[in-house]
């Protein structure tokens, strides 16, 4: 539901969005996928300012200069964020091997968001 | 066999990745709906670079044998193309040669007989080098520019082949039963035989993108998927009824292991879906076009290789105590010193030691956010070393310190390690790294990959 009162608090993605994900994008990309419910959930987000670079860069200690994606793209409803992987795929020191668990930071960004 | 017509070419995909497996009943509902050809891809990146490295497969051999019986024998029903990309996974010419044998010995125990082409994708490493002199090669993305010398330490480069090189395999040599391709994008089987029906390349890129993941495009994902090409528009709708697209879903597949959502480079160009419009038709079918295409000029092919890099160790312990646990950090530091101290012999750049602490940042490293001490750790030191023998020494030098390291305020003091496992030293054999992941410009599309071709009875 997306925010219609001023009577909000600060909620994680996690309980707003469909899909947090994050996967290899080809071996020396990750990717994460922020997929809403709806279009309002998917707006109020944008709205409310609180994802962008300078968050990602911060949370995945990537220069903004070096992320490859960032946008919101309404035809999905969607962000989609892509960035340098910290080794190549699989090189000695992997600790995720197919990026799959490196969304978690993504997904508890809060984000004002009406009491249910 | 069905004959593509002017309006419509339908092809079955029955998963994502050969090897894992598909529900024969699917395929056989597809198989119902009367497609001209069934494609399925088998590569991937995903699962590292020792595909590459040391030729090894994604999947079992007997996994392989497995599906390839089944689509082999809808081919013999059916009659149509089958065309199987990127062979083991890497798709290496070896690979290629895998497939080509469990086809044989398939056909042999059940008494088919078709005709194979064979489409190989390794590239000649001096070829490679003479063009990277002249300056032809680019970094693919957030890769150093290639060094001539990573090119002679690859085990072996393969290049992305696109739609040309199944089509000419189809065009050149009369009835064609089944393709088995080395690397491919993975669109590319799908889109060539829609493209040699003459339709439209952007909608077929389009619509092989979609199916080259079988049926991860529906609600819940699934394995087996159809697709419908026309003169405007694409149909897509997995093939297990319990599954359906919606315009949601099969927007939002684009997104999925992409660097863009909308923007998708390839062998020959680059797919542009920001104006697509997507329409649900049926409850579980949807309704694409608007796809648009844009040709390279020059013609770019990608090049993936991987080389080995010395050999690893590990071992695996478990920690419980929470006055270790809370030194674990300063404690891992004094034994791993002390192991280099005690190696003075062995030149520090050539091994490398590294902890994975489950319970405290073994998945994200330096980026995890919660600081809280967990009641227990899994505890992983990887050690890579220029021999086996050097790895596995120093693993088990770090694992016997770590064991017996004292610590203030330790009370327990007859070992810190709970070790589930032998050998308590586990060695892990070879690492590869991707060292390969360049666009290399060609001046014919089909030139890199040779075709051979050969009766199979």
């Amino acid at each position: 539901m997306a925010p219609s009162s001023s009577n909000t608090v600060p909620t994680p993605l996690r309980e707003i969005a469909k899909v947090v994900r994050s996967k290899n994008a080809g071996p020396f990309e990750i990717t994460l996928d922020i997929i809403f419910k709806s279009r309002e959930d998917f707006d109020a987000v944008k709205k409310s300012g609180v994802i962008t670079k300078e968050l990602i860069s911060e949370l995945y200690n990537v220069p903004t200069q070096a992320i490859i994606t960032f946008g919101f793209f309404d035809l999905v409803n969607a962000v989609k964020i892509t960035l340098p992987r910290p080794r190549a795929q699989g090189a000695i020191g992997e600790t995720d091997m197919h990026a799959a668990q490196q969304h978690v930071p993504l997904q508890e960004i809060r984000v004002p968001w009406p009491v249910q | 066999m069905a004959v593509a017509s002017n309006e419509e070419i339908r092809i079955l995909t029955p998963s994502g990745m050969l090897g894992y497996g598909f529900p024969i009943e699917h395929v056989k509902m597809g198989l119902a709906l009367k497609p001209h050809a069934i494609t399925i891809d088998s590569g991937s990146t995903d699962s590292g670079p020792q595909k590459l490295g040391l030729g090894e497969m994604t999947c079992s051999r007997a996994n392989y044998v497995k599906d390839m019986e089944v689509l082999l024998e809808a081919q013999q029903e059916a009659k149509i193309p089958l065309l199987i990309s990127s062979a083991g996974g890497d798709g290496s010419n070896l690979h290629v040669d895998v497939f080509r044998d469990i086809m044989v010995e398939i056909a042999q125990r059940r008494g088919w007989r078709f005709k194979l082409a064979k489409i190989y994708s390794d590239v000649d490493k001096a070829l490679i080098k003479k063009e990277l002199k002249a300056g032809r090669i680019e970094p693919l993305g957030p890769v150093p520019p290639l060094d001539p010398r990573e090119v002679d330490a690859a085990t072996v480069v393969v290049a992305q082949i696109g739609a040309e090189p199944f089509n000419k395999a189809l065009d050149e040599s009369e009835g064609v039963d089944v393709i088995v391709s080395g690397r491919a994008y993975d669109p590319s089987p799908t889109a060539a035989m829609a493209i040699r029906a003459g339709f439209d390349p952007a909608l077929a890129w389009h619509m092989g993108k979609i199916m080259e993941c079988g049926a991860l495009c529906a609600e819940p994902v699934g394995r087996s998927v159809m697709g419908w090409l026309r003169r405007d528009h694409f149909e897509i709708e997995p093939l297990n009824p319990a599954e359906r697209c919606t315009t949601a879903s099969v927007a939002a597949h684009t997104l999925y292991e992409k660097t863009h959502p909308f923007l998708l480079a390839g062998p020959g160009g680059t797919l542009d879906l920001s104006q697509c419009k997507y329409e649900q038709v049926s409850d579980r079918r949807v309704r694409v076009s608007g796809s648009k295409f844009i040709p390279a000029n020059p013609y770019t092919v990608k090049l993936e290789g991987a080389k080995t890099a010395g050999y690893r160790a590990i071992f695996i312990a478990g920690a419980r105590d929470p006055i270790f646990i809370r030194q674990i950090d300063e404690i891992l530091a004094r034994v791993i010193d002390v192991t280099r101290d005690y190696y003075k012999e062995i030149p520090p750049e050539t091994y490398r030691i590294i902890p994975h602490l489950y319970g405290k940042n073994g998945v994200m490293g330096e980026l995890e956010p919660v600081k809280t001490p967990a009641h227990e750790l899994c505890i992983i030191v990887e050690v890579a070393a220029a021999t086996q023998a050097i790895a596995t020494a120093i693993c088990g030098k770090i694992r016997t310190s770590l064991m017996h390291a004292p610590y203030p305020g330790r009370i327990a003091t007859a070992g810190n390690l709970a070790s589930p496992f032998t050998p308590l030293e586990i060695p892990l054999g070879q690492a590869c790294e991707f060292n390969v992941y360049h666009l290399m410009q060609v001046d014919s599309p089909t030139a890199l990959f040779p075709v051979q071709y050969e009766e199979i009875a």
